[in-house]
């Protein structure tokens, strides 16, 4: 896969430490939903860091968006996420990864279940369910820290306005006095169940977050019997951001 | 967290380098202890020189790929007991 050059065209805040970075790549080829592009720095004396990033953007979107967490000692994120200008240069490689994906035309049911920035890869699948009014069942549990960390919100509220998706926030860290009178928690086998289908059913469940969030609810869902095949994973590190 | 995959997803473009489809689709079996899952699934190292992807149940190294400056590639797989590849590929 050849490296491509992207010009930022907009960077968008999305949490106190979050970011959209919205560009302009010449001769990207499209991508599918879930899919990723590796970045790549080179600093004035040639050091190079590289990272891969979901692309949060659905296929066929004029813009490719990328929505970067800071990690405040990372290599790549900090730049990414704070130091960007319009008009800035990034090099890309991508689209890579045909593992992760979900692809419009299935009309299966589709559990999307993401923690913390985990959403990011999901929220190009329930875009592209939106953009191509899709006929499968698409529901989101989406664990994260506090209503201040919640990635996309207002979208969300607007996706889940169809009778086709659904989206379920929980807060993990959320202070008990706060006003949020959503679930609280971490992600257990009855959310799981609420959010989404019996096993019998055969939905495709993508889980996406940090590695304890991925292992713990890709066991509880093979633990409901979901077939491991339907489940697909993909783990974002706590290190090198 | 942040936004880096780093399982076998975030290997798919240095992969994609060396090999002609995308291998993060390919199911590998373990030939230390049999587990048999996606490329994509595997627990990926890319900080360090090069990729490493290990058993993501017995950890065991199943793949391993270093490049060097002038471009020469050294791909192990002992690690891999068999790769079953994607129709197509």
């Amino acid at each position: 896969v050849r490296w491509l050059v992207g010009t930022v065209t907009e960077t968008i805040p999305e949490t106190a430490s979050a970011v959209t970075i919205r560009l302009d790549v010449s001769d990207w080829p499209g991508h599918r939903a879930g899919q990723h592009v590796d970045v790549r720095l080179t600093a004035e004396d040639g050091y190079q860091a590289e990272r891969s990033y979901s692309i949060a953007s659905a296929p066929g979107s004029e813009q490719l968006e990328l929505t970067v967490v800071r990690i405040d000692d990372g290599e790549v994120s900090p730049y990414l996420a704070s130091d960007l200008d319009v008009g800035d240069q990034l090099e890309l490689r991508g689209p890579v990864g045909g593992y992760f994906v979900w692809e419009g035309a299935d009309s299966r049911p589709v559990l999307l279940a993401g923690g913390g920035s985990g959403v990011v890869p999901l929220m190009a699948m329930l875009r592209h369910h939106a953009a191509t009014a899709s006929d499968a069942a698409m529901h989101l549990l989406y664990s994260a820290r506090t209503t201040g960390d919640v990635l996309y919100r207002e979208e969300l509220d607007k996706l889940a306005d169809d009778p086709r998706r659904a989206v379920t926030i929980t807060l993990t860290r959320e202070p008990a006095d706060a006003a949020w009178g959503g679930h609280r928690g971490r992600v257990d086998t009855g959310l799981l169940g609420g959010a989404g289908w019996p096993a019998a059913v055969g939905p495709r469940c993508y889980v996406c977050g940090p590695d304890t969030f991925v292992e713990a609810v890709a066991n509880m869902l093979v633990e409901m019997g979901h077939h491991p095949l339907n489940v697909k994973t993909e783990r974002f590190g706590p290190t090198g951001g | 967290m942040s936004t880096a995959p780093f399982d076998g997803n975030a290997s798919a473009g240095d992969l994609s380098d060396v090999f002609a489809f995308d291998v993060t689709v390919a199911r590998t079996t373990c030939v230390v202890c049999g587990d048999t899952r996606a490329l994509a699934e595997l627990h990926a190292y890319t900080w360090s020189p090069g990729t490493v992807l290990r058993c993501a149940t017995c950890d065991a190294v199943q793949v391993r790929l270093v490049r060097a400056a002038d471009g020469r590639a050294w791909l192990d797989l002992t690690g891999v007991r068999v790769m079953q590849l994607p129709p197509g590929a």
